[in-house]
């Protein structure tokens, strides 16, 4: 382990955009398990079919990030259907649905999953796109444009929906159906409604969470199961329901990986997720900002 | 008592079967099958009984036998003590990832379990000792007489362990803690208020599982003669271990045995003939399908059958 | 000493405060009501009695022993048994069974004892029913009837008159007055007034989180901060 200041800061630096990325493909499942309260173990799988979606769209000449934007209301669609399915099977039934609802979208993940291998096979897909392959150079340090443009979008996404959550109608009634469902009834609204409306949200902000997957790295059918942890950690780290705690989770995890790839290297860093994933189970499971 | 008789039959037609000219094809796949019935009747002790659901039975499982590994090149040791040995450290998992998560919700002890898998997975690929990343390659002992090959002795090895493993699964499931479970399953809440210590049964029956899913690793690389991280901890040992049960039927000792000859053969039969991925697909597929229509397993798709008649 | 002391005892939720420094006590082998509008934090002092949540501040003495850090199932083995507002039946269990289980891990009782109370509640011809398929009235009897099972010298009784006609709430308040004559200490929650007053000999009222009143059922009717608490007027 060779360490230096200058390793430090480049891996810092490197942590704050993987941290951004994380954020952003964790938002969903902070949507729909964080507020929802949905078991939504399949939800790193759907990013990745939705970075699929995006490659072969991508493939027709389109930028990879349009791709995931064109096919956010297809995802939406699922989501809602996703939602329905789900409601209807299981969260209707009562206390055995936990058991049941979990094996679900256990099984839904792995289902995806191979669907993925026996449609594009098991190797690594990436996209072309003018800004991946080049880095910017900051001073001494090279950041690739990639990871610049994740963050770009990861800020964009994470900013839109929390001021989507806090200030529109639909989005405050969202928050309230997760604190106090009853007495959104009692106001009128529709709570499987208003439910169902947000998996769809949180699943089409998932495939343009997939698009950014493939543009930082190449991807590949199994990547879900990384992801499960990275997803789950987050979300947990931030306390359910909070968005801006996703930022920051997602900020603490991006360094923390990044710290341990730099200067412990590439077999550990898998690990980081799923360790301080446990960390935070054992001391703090209300996470930083948890209701 | 019957049970016991028809359990000590089985074992004895496992023996007679192992020393008889059968076609050796027979024991790989069974031994594999028979697996299967001790880990879906472990996963069943926790998940079935207390709703409490393990993703990552590869964990308990992957340690299991990598503890004989390490037992078997540090000291030789013998199977029997290596079964032993992978058994005890699968209960200090179990009581491990128990004390960390059976006081959260269960979907935090869903997701512990994975983490518990990729953490075991990362440590092992780091271990030069067993391996590292790339495994490592075991000589087999000399097989004991009078078995014919090393696979039938391992064949009637995993079947005394289900033959163990379901004794104690039926012990659980009509002693006083088996209905302490059943309590939690249907309501934590209640149960607690009812006298019920809850904390202490979970964590007794997350022990006693991965107790178990560690004995069915022990005897795994001798089986192959190689063990590497990839394929031990695996979470597709993860969906097998859960769709078994939920195929089956959670409610009884039989359904994992069930679900597990089953779809265990199945899974034999579509491996060699198709592809391991469509294995996978068809485990996926039936688990959704038993989840969404048959929530009570095919035990209870029997009763249903039986109380209309 | 009183049977139940309870001393100062606060709850936050976040920022959400529902219980403010709440102190009563409870003498042996008295009827005692709670009553109050909903939100006023009722459920909480009674969760916080029985162990489902633990107080943030304050003391819980039961039988003159600090009880406020035991877990749940500790304290029903000390004596103290609820019942559910929204009923919370072992579904998969018969009603019988539901009852074996407090027998079973509290009271260590005889499975002859659970059909004396199945009988004294009116349950007893569906001991064999599965739980599952019980009405709810039925489903509040067996609340009851579980929480009677675990012997308590305690029973918190919360909300079990809900949606009872006339005769049945006459049923239930028989049974309660049937219990404490054998020497139980009765906790009443309850939104029907007639019964609360028929039954209890002390009544508190809280409302947000903090006790308004405390006395006899008379005492409380013609007080003016229940009044408004209720009518908000």
């Amino acid at each position: 382990m060779i360490f230096s200041f200058d390793l430090l800061f480049e891996a810092v630096l490197f942590g704050i955009l993987l941290g951004c990325f994380y954020a952003a493909v964790s938002i969903g499942l902070s949507v729909s398990f964080g507020l929802l309260d949905v078991p939504h173990v399949a939800h790193p799988a759907i990013m990745v079919l939705g970075s699929y979606c995006a490659y072969v769209v991508a493939g027709w000449g389109l930028d990879p990030i349009l791709s995931g934007v064109v096919l956010m209301p297809v995802f939406f669609v699922l989501g809602v259907l996703i939602y329905r399915f789900y409601y209807e099977t299981f969260e209707r039934r009562g206390s055995e649905a936990g058991v049941r609802g979990l094996a679900f979208f256990f099984g839904l993940a792995f289902i995806i999953e191979v669907g993925l291998i026996l449609a594009f096979g098991v190797d690594q897909r990436t996209v072309q796109a003018p800004y991946i392959g080049s880095s910017l150079a900051l001073g001494e340090y090279r950041i690739p444009y990639r990871m610049l443009v994740a963050f770009g979008v990861a800020l964009v996404l994470t900013a839109a929906l929390t001021v989507y959550l806090s200030k529109t109608f639909t989005g405050r009634a969202i928050k309230a159906v997760a604190q106090d469902e009853p007495a959104l009834r009692l106001m009128g609204a529709n709570p499987v409604r208003i439910k169902q409306w947000a998996f769809g949200i949180a699943t089409g902000v998932s495939v343009l969470a997939g698009a950014m997957l493939i543009i930082v790295g190449p991807v590949e059918p199994a990547m879900d199961r990384l992801y499960i942890g990275r997803t789950f950690c987050v979300v947990v780290l931030a306390g359910l329901g909070s968005m801006t705690g996703t930022l920051v989770a997602g900020l603490i995890l991006g360094i923390a990986e990044s710290l341990v790839l730099m200067f412990f290297g590439a077999s550990w860093a898998p690990a980081v997720a799923f360790g301080l994933l446990l960390i935070v189970l054992g001391i703090r499971p209300q996470g930083l900002f948890g209701r | 008592m019957k049970y016991w008789i028809g359990a000590g039959a089985l074992f004895i037609a496992a023996v007679a079967a192992a020393l008889s000219p059968v076609n050796e094809y027979f024991f790989y796949a069974g031994y594999v099958v028979l697996t299967f019935v001790v880990l879906s009747t472990a996963w069943n002790i926790l998940g079935g009984y207390a709703g409490y659901v393990n993703f990552g039975t590869g964990a308990f499982f992957g340690l299991g036998s990598y503890s004989a590994v390490v037992l078997f090149k540090a000291l030789g040791a013998p199977l029997a003590v290596q079964i032993v040995a992978a058994a005890a450290v699968g209960a200090a998992l179990g009581f491990g990832v128990g004390m960390l998560t059976l006081r959260l919700r269960g979907i935090f002890f869903a997701i512990a379990t994975v983490a518990i898998l990729f953490i075991m997975e990362t440590l092992m690929m780091n271990w030069r000792y067993v391996g590292g990343a790339t495994g490592l390659q075991l000589l087999r002992p000399e097989v004991l007489a009078p078995f014919g090959s090393y696979t039938r002795m391992l064949f009637v090895v995993m079947a005394l362990l289900a033959v163990l493993a379901v004794s104690v699964a039926r012990w659980v499931q009509v002693s006083w803690i088996g209905r302490g479970l059943r309590a939690i399953r249907d309501s934590e809440e209640a149960a607690e208020s009812a006298g019920v210590p809850t904390l202490r049964l979970k964590l007794f029956a997350c022990t006693v599982s991965g107790a178990l899913m560690g004995a069915a690793g022990a005897p795994m690389p001798m089986y192959l003669s190689f063990i590497e991280p990839a394929s031990s901890f695996s979470l597709n040992w993860g969906v097998s271990a859960l769709a078994m049960p939920m195929i089956g039927g959670t409610a009884h000792w039989i359904g994992p045995v069930i679900g597990a000859l089953l779809l265990g053969s199945i899974q034999q039969i579509v491996t060699v003939t198709i592809s391991n991925e469509i294995n996978v697909l068809v485990v996926g597929v039936l688990l959704v399908l038993f989840v969404v229509l048959a929530p009570d397993g095919i035990v209870g798709l029997f009763k249903k059958v039986l109380g209309r008649k | 000493m009183s049977l139940l002391a309870v001393h100062d005892v606060s709850k936050h939720f976040g920022g959400f405060t529902a219980l403010a420094g709440v102190s009563l006590e409870i003498a042996q082998g008295e009827r005692f009501g709670l009553i109050g509008p909903n939100g006023s934090g009722k459920t909480t002092l009674i969760n916080c009695i029985a162990g489902a949540l633990r107080n943030d501040t304050g003391s819980i003495r039961f039988e003159g022993a600090e009880i406020s850090r035991l877990p749940a199932y500790q304290r029903t083995r000390r004596g103290i048994a609820r019942s559910f507002q929204i009923p919370r039946p072992f579904h998969s269990m018969s009603v019988l069974e539901n009852l074996l289980v407090p027998l079973q891990y509290v009271a260590h009782g005889r499975e002859e004892e659970v059909f004396d109370i199945l009988k004294s509640i009116g349950l007893a011809d569906k001991a064999d029913t599965l739980s599952s398929q019980l009405s709810q009235v039925e489903l509040r009897k067996l609340e009851l009837a579980r929480a009677m099972a675990a012997r308590p010298r305690l029973l918190i009784s919360d909300e079990a008159m809900a949606g009872l006609s006339g005769a049945e709430v006459d049923e239930v308040l028989e049974i309660l007055f049937a219990l404490n004559a054998k020497g139980i200490t009765i906790i009443m929650i309850e939104h029907i007034m007639h019964a609360v007053m028929r039954f209890s000999q002390r009544v508190v009222c809280l409302d947000a989180g903090r006790i308004i009143c405390e006395g006899t059922p008379a005492s409380i009717v013609a007080n003016a901060d229940v009044q408004k608490a209720y009518l908000g007027a």
